[in-house]
Order: structure tokens, then C-alpha cells, then sequence
């Protein structure tokens, strides 16, 4: 018998005891509160984000090129990658002391690793646990721009943000032939490893910038 | 129909029984510091998290609820986590043991004509000895987990599921940094201190150059979702990132006790496995691939189903609980029996509480150290209380103490646990044993009926768990009839 036959032969005769189909079990506890984001979960989200030492800011929709600038020349990053279906305004004000690498030019890794940042979009934010995810559309870029470059700026509007994970598990359901891949991701890497000593910066980005726009 | 156990590994084989192996452990007084100030710390940051979610036992009802579901209809869900797998492009093989799972693993990478893989933390590589299987075959396996890199540069095993270092020290790191790195990649900086940062910077820049070229990852999984064939991989560090994104070709060795059945059930073990593992309320980074995604990542993706012992332990119907397990480690950080003699005196990747049960359920009770495992355990109970899946631990022990009696012959010491698993085993007899040791409990002040035993006295340990103030069936029939009321 080939292994598959076998282990379900097997997994199917030891739970002989069992008589009811599959699909039967009571709903999950799980609730959808329809995520509208109000003022109350914009707040918690900008709370639970700096809870991870990322850095937050609030910036009105037409402020955000200048806030991006700012938060690049703040932590000296003079390099930036740029997804292809970024909104071309906000990388606009850069100016001449950053270099810009669209997507499309940054074809190896190496080449990556020598740019200082990236600047992207998002898909869901979740109050409750200070997280954005990342579905890597055209606006945030395949999954090594926010990887290996050591600063990430991300830029999120308030009505994508939910209350808690199972609303952003709600709007995050793969398409069926069109799935995304997907990044959580919940302030800076870290690493509690050496006698338990968090240190925020491993292997993936150590600054991480969230912007908050309306 | 028998099911297979698992093969002993050769690592294991030989491993002193527990007593024996504990007491080695205990004289080692770093490693029990350590362990003392890990456990505690993260058992106090768990409680922070948990004690902020309000629906946190009908969470727990819910995680066990929808692994129990997987389970029972596992064949149902294995094939159509296959066919979700492979209508979005991955490929998928499957493994009854260990061996036939390295060997397939081994094909692939051969394949590639590579020298090297990196690999991102998971417990299952280990339990099949995969590192070893490619080290025989000329491969190189980099572990990238800051804590595995700092196991495998010592020369060393795992001691924790989550912390798997927490036995070294930063001066220990360092000097193992200082002698190591250099024999296998970019060398640590010559002015390396033990300070937690610069240690981190070191493997960062040791660890870089391997992510950058490598073209073979290896993977576990956390979760296998059946419904749309989506893996999830759990970190902190980044380094599962980069093993899943940067190679052109990613291979996951996945248990087939992981399969969740709906997209949906994320949405539960996705608020239990941070809050009980590390004690955060999100872990920094958590990766979803649902096969190959087009000119993002790996675009040669191959999921490696393993059994390797799990259906027997799915054959026992009061056992099969244990295969809930998310790994999170919480039954450890409140043991006080792992408190004191550490992972390595379990013999196994498996250690602690969910160890004392899965290795004697996955090998059987014939060896010295599996026929000790069960009583590696003062039946304290913090372990069930700790569990976001509701394994109950301390009855699984129980019942496993009996078959190691049984199969040594029938003595009094075999009735007596006989009688105990008929009390556990019945909700009725459950309930009604519950409620009388919450009268108890009260009168305790909720302290263990007797203390942790000695290590002379392993065989002794029969305290019955320490009684809750309010016992779960009793907080389930309170909230239960709250629900009803509305
Ligand atoms: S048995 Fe429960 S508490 Fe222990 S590691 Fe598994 S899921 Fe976590």
C-alpha cells in the first residue's frame, strides 16, 4: 500500500469510536464585530503598537509624504525600496538625499541587503494586539522588500484597522485559486533567547515605523 | 487494528531512566537557575496576557473544540488539506515514519544539487533526526533560530520547546560564538562581548550570508489549514521569514496532528499560542503560504506529511487529547517537577509536562526512560490549568502509570490506578470527585495537597491535582447557565 493509503487506513481505524461526520462541531466561539474602526480601537491599535517599542504617528491623508520623509531621515536611511503600486505620492518629498529603488530594478538579494529601507502599505491592522498584516499586493510588495532591509515604514488608514484577531482572520480568508501570501507582523523582530534579555533586532527589520492615516 | 509506535531514536537509546537522568540534571546549578528564572518569567507574562482576554476559558473550549474536530475525522481532513495544497501548487508526499520522511526530504535537496539548507526552528525535524539524516548525506543544516544556532554550535541538545538555550548563560554564548563561528561561516567579531545585543548582532551578520544564498529551506508547520491549504509558521526572530521567502525551493515536514479544519479556526489559535507560549499578546512575525504564490518567495513548494507513531497515540481514545498539543510550552513554565531538572532528563525533543505524556504514547512503555516518564510528575494540575488546548495532563499521566504497572503484573499499586483512571475517566465520576476536592481546595487555601516530592521519591508522587477554587466544569456550567439566562 502506498504511505498515504496507509496513514489514512490508519487514522480512519483509530477513530473507529466516533460516528458523527465531519462539519458537525457547535460554532466557533469566534465573533465578527464588523470592524469599524472607531476612535476607541484607532487608539488602542497606536497604544498596543508602541507597546512593541515600533514607532507610532498619526498623519492626516495629505501629511504623509512628509511624515515618511521624516521618518526616514530620522533614523538616517538614505536608500529605500519602493513597491510597484505604492502611491506615487508618498514618496514624492524624498528628495535628492534618498536614493529610490523601485521593486521592479531590486531583482537580487544582495542588492537588498544593501538598501536601508522600505516603505509600504498595508492590508489589516488589529488593535487588540498591536498588529499589521501584510497580504503583499501591489502597494506593499513581494515579501522580501519588508524582510531584509533593516527599517520598515508602513502606512495604514484608519478603516482598515480591526478590533481583534478573528475580525482581521474574517477579512484575511485566502481566495480560493488567488491566495496571498500573508505577514503578521507586531513591532520590530526580537529575541528573548539569551537569558531571556529581549532585544529587539534579529533577522528581520529592527526599526519599524507605523503610520496611522485617516 | 494495531498502530505503529515510532522508531526510538538512536540519540535516546541508552538514555538513563528519569530519576537517574534528573539527578545528573539537578547537581548542574547554572542550568537550575536558569530554569528557575525562565520559567517564572514567563509564566508571570502569560498571566498578564490571559488575565486580559475575558472569553479566555471559552477560547480554550474552542482551540480544544476545533483540534478535536481535526482528529477525529483526521483522513477526512488530510485529504482535503492535499487536494487544497495541491490545487495551489505545492507538493505534497507523504511519511509514515521517520525515516521514510528524511528520505524523502534527502531526494529533494539531492536534487537541488545543493550543499546546504537553513532550516527555521520546528520540533518535528528534530523528533525525526532530519539534521542528522543530511549530515550523513554530506549537507550542511543551518539552524537559524538564535537559540538552535547557539544548541548546534555548542554541540548540545534542545532543553526547552521555546527557549531551547535557557541551560547556557551569555558568557557561555559567547565563548561558543568565539570558538565556532569561524569553523563554519563568517566568524564572530573579535571584540565580541557578552552583552544580550552585540550577542544578537553577531548571529545576525553569522547568520546573514547563509539566508542570502541558500536555495533549500526546511520548515515545520504551527497550523495546516485544510480548507484553503494555508501553512502558518509561528517566530520571533525573522529567521523563519527568511527560510520561507528567500530559497527557491521550501520544504515542510508537518505532523499530521497539525491539520486545523477552517481558515476560521486561526482566528482562535492565533489569540491562544502567543498569549501561552511567550506571553505576548502577538508574537513579532507569523508567515501564511498557501503553495506557491507567483513570483513571491519559494516557487517549488513540497509539504511532507508525518505520522511516525501519531495514529497509535490517535487509537487511544482517552490519549488522543495529547495530539491537541500547539507546542506552546506553557506546561513547562509551570511544572515544578521541569522547574528542577530541566528538558534533557525527558530523553526526548518532547520535554516536560506534554512530555511525560506524548514520548511513552508515541514509543510505547518499554524502555526504562518511557516506563519512567509517567511518574516524572507530582500530579499538581498547574499543567491542565496552563493548557490553552485543555489536555488534561494529569489524567493522561495517571492512566499511563497504570499500563507501565499493568505491564510489570498486577500488584495493588496497579488497582490503585485502576481506580483513579475510572474516576477520570467519566465525566460523572470526574465531576462529582472535582467538586468534593474544591471543598478541599477551600479548606487548603488552594495549596497542593501535599508538596512536590522529593527525587527519591518519584514512585511515591500520587497527590491528587491541587483543587482549583472553582473547577473548570464548574466555571463552564456557571458560564454555561449565565449564556442560557440571556
Ligand atoms: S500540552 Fe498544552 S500547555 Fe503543554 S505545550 Fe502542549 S498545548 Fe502547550
Amino acid at each position: 500500500m502506498s504511505a498515504k493509503g496507509e496513514i489514512l487506513a490508519r487514522v480512519r481505524g483509530a477513530v473507529a469510536d466516533i460516528t458523527t461526520p465531519a462539519g458537525q462541531r457547535p460554532a466557533a466561539a469566534a465573533r465578527d464585530s464588523g470592524g469599524q474602526s472607531d476612535e476607541g480601537t484607532l487608539e488602542l491599535f497606536s497604544e498596543r503598537v508602541a507597546d512593541y517599542r515600533a514607532t507610532v504617528v498619526r498623519a492626516a491623508a495629505g501629511d504623509v509624504p512628509a511624515t515618511i520623509a521624516d521618518a526616514l531621515a530620522q533614523l538616517g536611511c538614505q536608500s529605500v525600496v519602493v513597491p510597484s503600486g505604492l502611491d506615487a505620492a508618498w514618496t514624492a518629498s524624498l528628495g535628492d538625499a534618498v536614493t529610490v529603488l523601485p521593486e521592479a530594478e531590486a531583482t537580487s538579494h544582495a542588492q537588498l541587503d544593501a538598501v536601508d529601507a522600505v516603505v509600504t502599505a498595508a492590508r489589516v491592522g488589529i488593535a487588540v494586539t498591536g498588529t499589521i498584516v501584510l497580504d503583499h499586493g501591489p502597494d506593499q510588495g513581494r515579501r522580501e522588500l519588508t524582510l531584509v532591509p533593516d527599517t520598515h515604514v508602513c502606512v495604514i488608514g484608519a478603516d482598515q484597522v480591526v478590533p481583534d484577531v478573528p475580525d482581521a482572520v474574517a477579512r484575511l480568508r485566502p481566495a480560493a485559486g488567488a491566495a496571498q501570501p500573508l505577514t503578521w507582523i507586531s513591532g520590530p523582530s526580537a529575541t528573548s533567547d539569551i537569558e531571556l534579555n529581549r532585544v529587539e533586532g534579529v533577522h528581520g527589520p529592527r526599526n519599524l515605523v507605523v503610520i496611522i492615516t485617516a | 487494528m494495531t498502530q505503529p509506535l515510532q522508531q526510538t531514536s538512536a540519540t535516546f537509546v541508552g538514555m538513563p531512566k528519569f530519576p537517574e537522568a534528573a539527578r545528573k540534571e539537578l547537581a548542574n546549578a547554572q542550568q537550575r537557575k536558569n530554569l528557575r528564572h525562565a520559567t517564572h518569567t514567563i509564566r508571570t507574562k502569560r498571566g498578564n496576557v490571559v488575565r486580559e482576554v475575558d472569553e479566555w476559558e471559552a477560547l480554550r473550549v474552542a482551540g480544544a473544540e476545533a483540534k478535536d474536530e481535526a482528529l477525529t475525522h483526521l483522513g477526512d481532513y488530510l485529504e482535503q488539506l492535499e487536494a487544497s495544497l495541491t490545487a495551489n501548487g505545492a507538493v505534497v508526499h507523504w511519511a509514515r515514519d521517520a525515516e521514510e520522511a528524511n528520505r524523502i526530504v534527502l531526494d529533494i535537496v539531492r536534487s537541488k544539487e545543493v550543499d546546504e539548507v537553513v532550516k527555521v526552528k520546528s520540533m518535528v525535524t528534530q523528533e525525526i533526526e532530519l539534521n542528522e539524516a543530511l549530515e550523513a548525506a554530506g549537507i550542511n543544516a543551518w539552524e537559524t533560530d538564535l537559540a538552535e544556532l547557539i544548541v548546534q554550535l555548542g554541540h548540545d541538545r534542545p532543553s526547552h520547546i521555546l527557549v531551547p538555550a535557557i541551560h547556557r548563560n551569555r558568557s557561555e554564548i559567547r565563548e561558543i560564538f568565539l570558538r565556532e563561528m569561524g569553523q563554519v561561516g563568517r566568524p564572530a567579531p573579535a571584540d565580541l562581548t557578552d552583552d544580550p545585543p552585540r550577542l544578537a548582532e553577531a548571529a545576525r551578520l553569522h547568520l546573514r550570508e547563509k539566508f542570502l544564498r541558500a536555495k533549500v529551506g526546511i520548515s515545520g508547520a504551527n497550523f495546516a489549514v485544510a480548507d484553503t491549504g494555508t501553512l502558518v509558521v509561528v517566530e520571533s526572530e525573522g529567521n523563519g521569514r527568511m527560510c520561507l521567502t528567500l530559497p527557491e525551493t521550501l520544504i515542510s515536514v508537518v505532523g499530521i496532528e497539525k491539520v486545523l479544519p477552517t481558515w476560521e479556526d486561526l482566528g482562535t489559535m492565533l489569540q491562544l499560542l502567543p498569549r501561552s507560549s511567550t506571553g505576548e499578546r502577538m508574537n513579532p512575525y507569523t508567515t501564511m503560504w498557501t503553495g506557491v504564490h507567483d513570483g513571491d518567495g519559494p516557487q517549488e513548494v513540497h509539504v511532507v506529511l508525518l505520522d511516525n507513531g501519531r495514529s497509535h497515540v490517535l487509537a487511544d481514545r482517552l490519549g488522543r487529547q495529547a495530539l491537541r498539543c500547539i507546542r506552546c510550552s506553557a506546561c513547562l513554565n509551570v511544572c515544578p517537577v521541569y522547574e528542577r531538572t530541566g528538558g534533557h532528563a525527558y530523553g526526548s525533543v518532547y520535554p516536560g509536562p506534554i512530555g511525560a505524556v506524548l514520548n511513552p504514547q508515541l514509543r510505547g512503555t518499554s524502555s526504562a526512560i518511557d516506563k519512567s516518564l509517567p511518574y516524572a510528575s507530582s500530579l499538581c494540575g498547574a499543567c491542565f490549568d496552563a493548557c490553552p488546548v485543555r489536555i488534561n495532563i494529569p489524567e493522561l499521566l495517571v492512566e499511563l502509570r497504570g499500563k507501565v504497572v499493568e505491564e510489570a503484573g498486577r500488584t495493588p499499586e496497579s488497582a490503585a490506578m485502576k481506580a483513579a483512571a475510572w474516576v477520570l475517566s467519566d465525566p460523572r465520576r470526574l465531576g462529582a470527585a472535582q467538586r468534593a476536592a474544591t471543598t478541599a481546595g477551600r479548606l487548603t487555601g488552594g495549596k497542593p495537597l501535599r508538596s512536590v516530592p522529593g527525587l527519591g521519591a518519584w514512585s511515591n508522587a500520587r497527590d491528587v491535582p491541587s483543587p482549583p477554587k472553582e473547577s473548570f466544569r464548574q466555571w463552564w456550567a456557571r458560564e454555561r447557565g449565565k449564556g442560557e439566562g440571556r
